[in-house]
């Protein structure tokens, strides 16, 4: 068992190198192949216009225009692989204050829109298979249909304008309220201001969970041990407490690790529209602004934490499922 | 109380027909089980024999009340005296009236076999009754605490025939429990029907395999393409001439001591169903009136679909 343990955990690092590796040359090149001139972006036309030679010169090298690619890849390469993410760009710090500060606004917004998410889209999406075809079915499925084929931004900008402006009983925007000094700022300020970003990260996710939970226990009501289990005069609430859950629980939590990359991705647009200061918005700015360190580092994260939201979700349906964690072969 | 001379369970003019769509949107009705009659009285054991593809599954589907939704099924079922209403089964299954299924899909794969055979229940009386029925079949205490996936085909044989026993079963309907059984577990799991039999209930054994339901069952139903052809005790079977049916006939011959003999053609399909008698394109008496309405009659203490007794 241990050396099999031992093995699972060797493979799974050999992956993950790799795919740091491959995530972080695709970037990279995108970067190089990017058609925004860096100091035309950040400095502007008119200011550049105004400046001599020699300061233009100075600014190319800071921008790292004019570089062979291959040697800025490998000078990249060589420092982050040693521990250093080198300094962003833009704002000026090491890459890895800015990504600890950003971070940490974001998974805020993204953990509790990962729970929320996650349990409600649990809860419909049971209840939607446990009575196929009738009005309680139908009314989720429709929700989940209609919230799945909107863009998450448009959903972001409605809730913005809903309880934004009309009812103005939440914020627009930023992650704290504007014209407070920082250590005016209350945990209560910065909840309110995740409200909303939160809560259209759920919506979205909400019916992914869901309609995969609902598909997944159809199978289950339809399976010869649920027909069994009410042959011998189960009630509906017996089968879901005796069967469906626990048949349902593995590939719930599966695609709910699997899920953090949906929450990723979908993070960057929400934050964007409500200029929330979070990874995602980072990656945005450093995207358009030509800040390649910070873009590195925050596309690695990125990847690292859907690699381990994928590693988590194998793991756990391994302890979850008898028959893989007691070893037969997989079913 | 109910007077103890009705029979346990009556059918009569049972059939189960399903909806099917066939090309497009054309609607086509398959009727798979048709007339079907049969009786079981208190402390009988009842064998259904028919080959794969005559519908018998259905059979105990049917009556559990299970029938899948594109099914309907017409026809009477009488349960103690009164009838078997969709209401009155619902309240029935699983205490008075069980059923033993066929195979393995029928447990839950993630459920511990002890906690599944008493449906999730902790309550002690029914664990010593679970300890005592493991003790019978001689199976160990740990395998309650083992998974479906973790059993062998004889224990998982015993553990579905256990869900009938930790209830007090009156009706008892087992759906193929011997397949994969070799012999000598096949002719225990049948002995425990007996048993059950012996303890008073009425059991409708479901089986293709008529050598072993002779060995232990008291009445024979022969079922073919959807229809009872022959209702007769189990000691008819001692001799070939005291049974009514030329396809039960044939039966027996096709039993290794009796000639090992098989008749040619096949069972016919729901969609290609002959007129009148479902066997009289392989049957060698067959006569113009075979098209005809079959009655169902009592020959001889028994029942019998066909015009021509012998």
């Amino acid at each position: 068992m241990s050396s099999s343990m031992g093995k699972t955990i060797g493979k799974n690092i050999i992956r993950m190198i790799l795919l740091v590796i491959a995530v972080s040359i695709a970037a990279f090149t995108l970067m190089t192949l990017s058609p925004i001139d860096p100091l035309q972006a950040n400095v502007g036309q008119a200011a550049l216009g105004s400046m001599s030679q020699e300061q233009i010169a100075k600014l190319e090298e800071y921008w790292g225009v004019g570089q062979p690619p291959l040697q800025r890849y490998l000078a990249w390469a060589k420092d982050f692989f040693t521990g250093d993410m080198g300094v962003s760009l833009l704002y000026r710090q090491e890459v890895s204050k800015v990504i600890a500060v950003k971070l940490g606004n974001s998974m805020f917004l993204m953990v509790m829109a990962w729970v929320f998410s996650g349990i409600l889209g649990f809860v419909l999406g049971a209840v939607a298979g446990m009575h196929r075809g009738r009005a309680a079915d139908k009314i989720i499925r429709g929700y989940c249909l209609t919230v799945s084929s909107t863009p998450a931004f448009w959903i972001a900008m409605l809730l913005l304008i809903v309880f934004g402006v009309w009812l103005k009983v939440l914020p627009i925007g930023l992650s704290v309220p504007i014209g407070v000094e920082a250590s005016g700022v209350t945990f209560l300020d910065r909840v309110r201001h995740a409200i909303l970003p939160a809560v259209t990260l759920s919506i979205t996710g909400i019916s992914n969970i869901a309609l995969h939970t609902r598909e997944k226990m159809i199978d289950i009501m339809e399976s010869d041990y649920v027909l069994f289990a009410r042959a011998r005069g189960e009630s509906n609430w017996q089968i879901f407490k005796n069967h469906g859950f626990r048949n349902v629980i593995g590939p719930a939590m599966t695609l709910q690790f699997a899920a953090i990359s949906e929450i990723f991705g979908g993070s960057v647009l929400v934050e964007q529209v409500f200029s929330y200061p979070g990874l995602g918005q980072a990656a945005v700015s450093a995207g358009l602004g030509s800040d390649l360190p910070l873009l590195m580092a925050i596309t690695i994260i990125s990847a690292l934490f859907v690699f381990g939201g994928n590693l988590i979700a194998n793991i756990l349906y391994g302890v979850i499922d008898p028959r893989i964690r007691k070893g037969e072969k997989a079913v | 109380m109910e007077k103890n001379t009705s029979p346990v369970l009556e059918i009569r003019h049972m059939n189960i027909s399903f909806l099917q769509y066939e090309k497009g949107f054309r609607q086509v009705e398959l009727p798979v089980i048709s007339d079907l009659n049969l009786t079981i009285e208190e402390g009988e054991m009842v064998a259904v024999v028919g080959s794969s593809g005559s519908g018998k599954s259905l059979l105990a589907h049917g009556v559990m009340g299970i029938l899948p939704y594109n099914a309907s099924m017409g026809g009477e079922m009488i349960y103690r005296g009164q009838p078997l209403t969709r209401k009155r089964i619902q309240k029935l299954r699983g205490n008075e009236i069980v059923m033993v299924p066929q195979s393995t899909s029928y447990l839950d794969p993630l459920m511990k076999v002890g906690q599944q055979i008493c449906k999730g229940s902790r309550d002690e009386e029914k664990k010593k009754k679970l300890n005592q029925i493991f003790h019978r079949f001689s199976l160990e205490e740990k395998v309650q605490q083992q998974y479906p996936f973790e059993l062998s085909g004889g224990m998982t044989r015993r553990i579905m025939i256990s869900t009938a026993l930790i209830e007090n079963p009156r009706l008892v309907i087992a759906d193929e429990p011997t397949p994969g059984l070799h012999l000598k577990m096949a002719k225990r799991a049948m002995e425990h029907f007996r048993q059950l039999a012996d303890m008073g209930a009425g059991v409708l054994v479901i089986t293709h395999d008529l050598e072993l339901a002779l060995e232990t069952a008291d009445k024979v139903v022969v079922f073919y393409a959807g229809h009872t052809i022959e209702e007769a005790n189990a000691s008819d079977f001692k001799e070939v001439s005291l049974l009514r049916h030329p396809y039960t006939r044939a039966l027996w011959k096709a039993i290794p001591q009796n000639g090992f003999e098989s008749i040619p053609g096949i069972q016919p399909y729901v969609k290609e169903m002959p007129k009148g008698c479902p066997f009289a394109p392989r049957c060698e008496k067959r006569t113009a009136e075979c098209e005809g309405e079959i009655p169902y009659r009592k020959v001889r203490d028994g029942y019998v679909r066909c015009l021509y007794d012998a």
